[in-house]
């Protein structure tokens, strides 16, 4: 990347640390069951194998576990085997209460994987849990409450202590309290401290950001091409030949390193330059003697060759991304999202997403417009609420119904109440904050009653800069260039405005508007200037961007922890519930 | 040199304590030595400060060692009749004392009474003796009471008498009878063996995981053999028994008889044996008086000894200290206490009461009526420190300090003597040892100030062991008290470690004194404090006069949050003892609802235990009480009870929605939730395949949906019955396998199949707007390629998507032919896009140049390349003229 860290940025610590201590437990685990023969994947279908007992290491869902029922073909056909299921990262009564209701909870022994947390990259790390957000804010169910504070504590443990947390959401709050709770049951040691402060946010303080369309380059790969666990598989476009081919992302790779946090628009400037770089060092053999091209081939060549293939690489996949987008129809998509996100020029935008769900451009994109229509609006009016809906049902099929049902739910999509003033239901929502029993009982549904004030949050945060000022892309001034200067993400914002402040002070007004659970805890310790940010519903390649412009505009290292990576079509996705 | 003599005992012996100048009075006692083949002793008496009392040390020499008799206690007790009659176990380690007097008394009327006293003889319970006959006594390590009934069974009660459990050492014994018992120690806890009436023993090798085990039979043998011991060797139990001149080792699985070497047949019949403490050691006593000692894998002999007294000794007990060589058992008759040395050496007390002997770590305690008294050999370092003119580094430094203490330069010539040896760093070590040999607070003090006083001339020695020893004999002194009676030696101190005796005085319930000593001691609060408080608030939930409500302040005064304390323990066991409203109170102070809710579950609170399950936040404990709950309750009230709970309410609807589904409907028909029940509904109708069941289904949605007042979801559910139909209708009609598409799709479907009509029917039928019907048709129509069809379509009416989507979708068909058609028509604010969309650089610029404006020209111009001079002219002179107006 073109800017410099500045030099007093810590360094950040090793997590690969994480990965050895979960290996090195389901390998103790696995040689308990002695030699492990081949691995498969858990499919709702029969198992086919001869070997005289079966591990299942599997996520503790219901789903998955009725898939379990070999047991019980094998019980049928007389074969006795031994079973073994390990759950990870820990197991859930309700699972073996599946398992009991099957009736083989006696044939199967279980056990707990204790694996938390997959560092993607030096700073990123996943819990990967993409049901964590649908479980949360749409069922009310909040298992995984308690794994977040579980990872929290590991994480605590191996890199603590923590000198101050900070959090927003109701389930951050949660994950706090578990994890706390945690600390004190068990022991603790001083230890030097790697990390300095932490800031727990749920993903519905800020829904605006993930439904954006992303274009810094990883988050355009992300939404394009998908990259799953760090891993991306890039087709034959791309990769200009009849094979497909899988690629890590990450930091190793040197060319994406530099490239990843980019605006789309740079990046092609960048290979260009890179790849004249490139054609530099390899004509340097010209006039070589035969001792120095040894010494080339042996030292420089590999290097170059990697290189090489990188670039060819993401020039491909750059280049399959601009067919997609820079066609006008992203363009014009991009100028509505800008318009809803300034709250500028509505009636158009409506107008463009109507044609959109008439033209029936994507199921998804069309839903995905209406919910950040409905959150930046703070709900449709209902005369477009029905007429939208109604087409788009007509469009997708009924069974949308349940969709509709889901994103009002979670507060995505939501239709105005009418003759319901703010200020009624700011006071109704107020109270139920105050009053503490009351906002037990209705906690879980607080949802319902949320109301997006994203209007409200941007003025007091600025968060979408004045449009007539040209915005220079290469040279970015704030976060906001990961959306092409029209809007600082709100979840990045409140991490810088919350590191500033070092807590919530003067920030009561925006609190409010979020629904309150905030919180501030305070201890010593030395690595204030490593900061982990921790997702409680999963966060994008674009907020990551914008924290580590931040980071290194302010002299911070932000270590991200996410419950999944999550992008517009993800968060959608699972809120899904056409059973198509 | 004789200087002090003080008390004639035993049969005219005489005894002398012999003084150098340097053993002052500070030293009390020291030195006999040996004339007659019998032995010569004194007894001593010192001032005992710290008890107060008159405790009297007897010091007898039996080669090659010095032996120790200390008086203890005086006995609290006050026994009418001795220890005559009674049956009586003392437990080592300085443990309580059980005594059950006239066990074998059958008459109702007066039944026999259980006492219990502290080793002082502190009385602790007593109560009458109500179930049946009592063959034996004994006390477990954890300090609970045994007492094994004739009949086979075995009733546990606690240090307090209280009943706690029992069990039987097998059926067969209720029959047979015990004939005796004994209760033994292993490292795998406390056994009991027992032999029947049927000569057969059988071994239970630790209550508290009980396994019986059956022995095999011992040939030959009738009724009760004349002595038997169970020994733990190669981490086997086994029974040694003699029956008459035979000796038998029986182990599980047989019955080998065994001879001591060196034993002669002719000595007589084994009547008494005893094993060492630590099972090392095997004493045999026979009728003609003959005492054989040796190893108890009856490898080696040690000695035999002729104690000349035929009669069976009642006790026999090893008295040694760990690591010594010397051992040497003590007998006891009735009158008579003898203790014999591996030398052959035997030295003999009067008794004037019947006694009880007990065997410890390093010595024997001798428990009469009247008072206690302690046995050992005196370790090594404390016979070096008191020997007569002792030249041992640490006697050296204990008379250099007294000389420093009367500033008496002598002080320096002690002290030079030991610094020429250079061994002051083991004068001090010598002095700290003995000192926690001591037992008298007296003689400690002025071994440590020794110590402490040598320790000043050293530079760098570490002061962790005087330090640790200072500490320890504080506690020692403490527990030793008359009121709490615990005589530990420090040897048995530190074999039953710090944590032990802190539960042994939990046991005892003294409190404060375990608490003051974790404190002193520096333990850990989670070890120490907090496992004291914990048995604390235990035992003080059962006070049965005191109101729920002052013991649950108390407690939570006292306990507070201190770490480590589980308040849902204490309040098991306050339900234990049927308080329940007091462990509710007490649950309320349990930080970790996770710990709450399993107990409430047992008492059956279930609606506390669901909210304390929600409050904890884990839901899967919530889940455990949702899932207890569904089995306890009848359905409706588990649903009320759900329906006041939502995360619990939201996480049995989770499951439900995917274990089952008939459940949800129910749940929703509960609450009268029409929407979800609706919702569920027309799930439901996704996951049927028969038409008719589908629409009946979504008959059952609308109604839910109209019931909820959602009249748009009842419309929208409504045109899809209706399409369905239709399509059902299609598909038999012309097979166009429709069902199930949307609107949308089924529309599509029909124009690529050609059907206008129908497509147009429905169209109207659903109201479909226009400018999505539109697109569909555009886009279907150019898809086909019928551009006839298309341009016939665009000339039907005006259209209301206009006309540039015309000319853009048949550009994507790259028909430019049929795209240029429609630029006319296309409105003049898109006429520029249009013109450029077909790539007619020259009709865009001539419009742009219409229309003045700049943005657009600027669009062309971006578009031209090199070879278009002739319109980059035309359109930047338009440019600058349109600039100048």
């Amino acid at each position: 990347m073109a800017h410099s860290a500045r030099r007093d940025s810590p360094e950040l610590p090793d997590f690969s640390l994480l990965k050895r201590l979960a290996r090195d437990q389901l390998i103790y685990l696995l040689e308990q069951q002695h030699e492990v023969d081949k691995l498969y994947k858990v499919e709702y279908k029969p198992i086919v194998s001869t070997s005289d007992q079966l591990c299942f290491l599997i996520r503790p869902r219901i789903q998955t576990v009725k898939w379990i029922y070999v047991a019980n073909a094998d019980k049928a056909a007389g074969r006795f085997r031994r079973y073994k299921i390990i759950f990870t990262p820990q197991k859930f009564y309700a699972c073996e209460a599946v398992l009991e209701e099957q009736g083989i909870f006696g044939d199967v022994t279980t056990d707990e994987w204790a694996f938390y947390l997959l560092p993607l990259d030096d700073d990123i790390i996943s819990l990967e849990l993409p049901e964590f957000f649908r479980d949360n804010f749409l069922a009310g169910d909040q298992r995984w409450v308690r794994t977040a504070g579980s990872a929290l504590h590991l994480l605590h443990t191996v890199y603590g202590p923590f000198s101050k947390i900070h959090g927003i959401g109701r389930f951050s709050k949660m994950a706090y309290e578990s994890w706390r709770e945690q600390v004190e049951e068990g022991e603790t040691k001083a230890r030097q401290a790697e990390i300095g402060k932490v800031f727990l946010i749920d993903r519905d303080v800020d829904y605006v950001t993930p439904l954006c369309s992303q274009v810094v380059y990883e988050g355009l790969v992300d939404d394009i091409f998908r990259i799953k666990c760090g891993c991306v598989e890039f087709g034959t476009d791309v990769t200009s030949s009849d094979k497909r081919v899988k690629v890590m992302l990450n930091s190793q790779d040197k060319v994406f390193d530099e490239i990843r946090n980019e605006h789309f628009s740079n990046v092609f400037g960048f290979l260009s330059q890179k790849a004249k770089n490139l054609q530099t060092a390899y004509d340097k053999r010209r006039g070589m003697d035969i001792q120095q091209i040894k010494t080339f081939v042996s030292e420089e060549l590999k290097g170059l060759k990697q290189e090489h293939r990188l670039l060819s690489l993401h020039i491909g996949a750059s280049e399959s991304m601009m067919k997609k987008k820079t066609k006008q129809d992203f363009q014009e998509l991009l100028k509505t999202e800008h318009s809803l996100l300034e709250g500028f020029e509505i009636r158009e935008c409506i107008t463009f997403i109507e044609e959109h769900i008439n033209r029936q451009v994507s199921m998804i994109e069309s839903l995905r417009l209406l919910c950040l229509l409905s959150i930046t609006e703070n709900g449709l009016l209902p005369k477009d609420y029905r007429s939208l809906k109604a087409q788009y049902l007509q469009s997708y099929g009924v069974d949308h119904l349940l969709t509709f049902a889901n994103l009002k739910q979670s507060g995505l999509l939501v239709e105005q109440q009418p003759g319901e003033t703010l200020t009624v239901m700011e006071s109704k929502v107020g109270k139920l904050v105050n009053d503490k029993a009351a906002g037990k009982l209705t906690d879980a549904f607080s949802s319902l009653a949320k109301k997006s004030h994203f209007r409200a949050l941007s003025k007091k945060l600025n968060l979408v800069p004045k449009s007539d000022e040209e915005y220079d892309l290469r040279v970015p001034r704030d976060m906001a260039y990961i959306f092409s200067g029209a809007y600082v993400p709100l979840s990045c914002k409140l991490v810088e405005q919350v590191l500033e402040r070092d807590g919530w002070t003067g920030l009561e007004e925006v609190t409010r508007l979020l629904n309150g659970h905030e919180f501030s805890v305070t201890a010593k310790n030395d690595a204030q200037r490593i900061v982990l940010v921790m997702f409680l519903g999963g966060c994008t390649f674009s907020e990551i961007s914008a924290l580590r412009f931040l980071g290194r505009e302010r002299g911070y290292k932000f270590i991200v922890v996410t419950t999944a990576i999550t992008n517009s079509s993800r968060l959608i996705e699972t809120l899904l519930d056409n059973h198509a | 040199m004789v200087s002090v003599l003080t008390e004639w005992t035993c049969g005219g012996h005489v005894g002398f304590i012999l003084d150098r100048k340097r053993f002052t009075t500070r030293a009390p006692w020291r030195i006999l030595h040996c004339r007659s083949p019998d032995l010569l002793f004194t007894r001593v008496s010192t001032p005992a400060l710290s008890r107060g009392s008159l405790s009297s040390h007897t010091m007898f020499f039996l080669p090659p060692s010095d032996f120790l008799k200390t008086e203890l206690y005086e006995m609290s007790w006050n026994l009418r009749d001795g220890l005559r009659d009674s049956l009586v176990a003392a437990a080592p380690y300085g443990g309580p004392i059980a005594l059950l007097r006239e066990p074998h008394r059958r008459s109702p009327s007066s039944r026999p009474q259980l006492e219990i006293y502290s080793a002082s003889g502190v009385d602790i319970a007593s109560f009458p003796w109500k179930s049946g006959p009592v063959v034996q006594l004994g006390w477990t390590v954890s300090d609970e009471l045994l007492c094994i009934q004739e009949d086979g069974s075995v009733l546990i009660y606690d240090l307090f008498g209280s009943f706690k459990r029992h069990f039987t050492m097998g059926q067969e014994v209720v029959q047979t009878q015990v004939l005796e018992a004994k209760v033994f120690h292993s490292p795998y806890g406390t056994g009991v063996a027992i032999v029947t009436g049927s000569s057969r023993f059988t071994l239970a090798t630790n209550i508290d995981d009980l396994k019986l085990r059956r022995l095999p039979e011992v040939p030959g043998l009738q009724g009760k053999p004349s002595c038997w011991v169970v020994l733990t060797q190669d981490r086997q139990t086994k029974v040694l028994l003699s029956n008459g001149p035979e000796l038998y080792i029986l182990d599980n699985t047989s019955c080998t008889a065994v001879c001591p070497p060196g034993f002669s047949p002719q000595v007589g019949n084994i009547v008494q044996m005893a094993v060492s403490f630590s099972y090392k050691y095997l004493a045999l006593f026979t009728d003609t008086g003959h005492l054989w000692t040796g190893s108890s894998h009856l490898q080696d002999k040690l000695s035999e000894v002729d104690t000349k007294k035929t009669p069976t000794p009642k006790h026999m007990v090893w008295c040694r200290r760990p690591k010594s060589q010397q051992p040497s058992v003590v007998l006891m008759w009735d009158r008579l206490l003898l203790v014999a040395g591996v030398c052959g050496d035997t030295i003999q007390f009067p008794l004037e009461d019947p006694c009880v002997l007990v065997g410890e770590l390093d010595g024997v305690r001798i428990i009469s009526s009247t008072n206690q008294e302690l046995l050992q050999e005196v370790p090594l370092v404390c016979q070096d420190m008191f020997k007569i003119a002792s030249m041992a580094p640490g006697a050296l430094l204990l008379e250099a300090h007294r000389e420093y203490e009367k500033s008496s330069q002598k002080a320096d010539e002690y002290l030079r003597e030991i610094k020429e040896q250079s061994m002051l760093g083991e004068a001090v070590r010598q002095c700290v040892e003995a000192a926690g040999h001591e037992y008298d607070p007296s003689t400690q003090k002025s071994l440590l100030r020794a110590a402490s006083f040598g320790k000043c001339f050293l530079t760098d020695f570490s002061p962790d062991q005087f330090v640790t020893t200072c500490r320890e004999l504080r506690v020692l002194n403490g527990v030793r008290e008359n009121g709490v009676g615990l005589p530990l030696t420090h040897t048995q101190f530190k074999q039953m470690t710090l944590q032990v005796l802190i539960d042994r005085l939990v046991y005892r319930q003294f409190y404060p004194l375990a608490i003051e000593m974790c404190r002193y001691l520096k333990i850990p609060d989670y070890q120490g404090v907090s496992r004291v408080l914990k048995h604390w608030a235990s035992c003080k939930v059962q006070q049965k006069d005191l109101s729920d409500d002052a013991i649950a302040r108390v407690v939570c005064v006292k306990v507070g949050d201190s770490p480590g304390v589980s308040y849902s323990h204490i309040a098991a066991k306050a339900y234990e003892c049927g308080r329940t409203e007091l462990a509710i109170k007490l649950l309320d102070s349990e930080a970790r609802s996770g710990e709450q809710v399993p107990l409430l579950l047992k008492m059956k609170r279930s609606q506390l235990a669901l909210s304390k399950a929600v409050e904890s936040g884990d839901t899967d404990l919530v889940y455990t009480v949702v899932s207890y709950l569904k089995n306890e309750m009848n359905r409706g009230d588990f649903f009320m009870t759900l329906r006041n709970q939502p995360v619990a309410l939201s996480l049995y609807r989770q499951f439900c929605k995917l274990q089952e589904q008939e459940t949800l409907k129910d749940l929703y028909n509960q609450d009268d939730d029409h929407q979800e029940l609706a919702n569920y509904y027309v799930t439901a109708s996704y996951r049927e395949k028969r038409l008719d069941s589908r629409l009946s289904l979504l008959q059952s949605a609308i109604d839910e949906y109209n019931k909820a007042k959602n009249e748009f979801s009842a419309k929208m559910t409504e045109d899809e019955m209706r399409l369905l139909r239709f399509q059902r209708k299609l598909d038999d009609e012309k097979g166009a396998g429709l069902l199930g598409l949307s609107l949308q799709a089924t529309m599509e479907a029909l124009l690529s199949l050609g059907l206008h009509k129908q497509t147009e029917q429905l169209y109207r039928d659903f109201r479909v707007p226009d400018k999505r019907y539109w697109w569909l048709k555009l886009m279907s129509l150019a898809e086909k390629e019928e551009w006839e069809e298309l341009e016939k379509f665009s000339k039907s009416k005006k259209s209301p998507i206009g006309y540039l989507a015309f000319v853009d979708v048949c550009m994507k068909s790259n028909n430019k032919y049929e795209a240029k058609k429609y630029v006319s028509k296309v409105t003049p604010e898109q006429k520029v896009k249009a013109h450029l969309a077909v790539s007619d650089l020259e009709g865009a610029a001539d419009a742009a140049i219409e229309r003045k404006n700049d943005a657009e020209m600027g669009a062309i111009l971006s578009r031209c390349s090199a070879s278009d001079r002739l319109l980059i002219d035309r359109l930047n002179r338009a440019r600058a003229a349109a600039a100048k107006k």
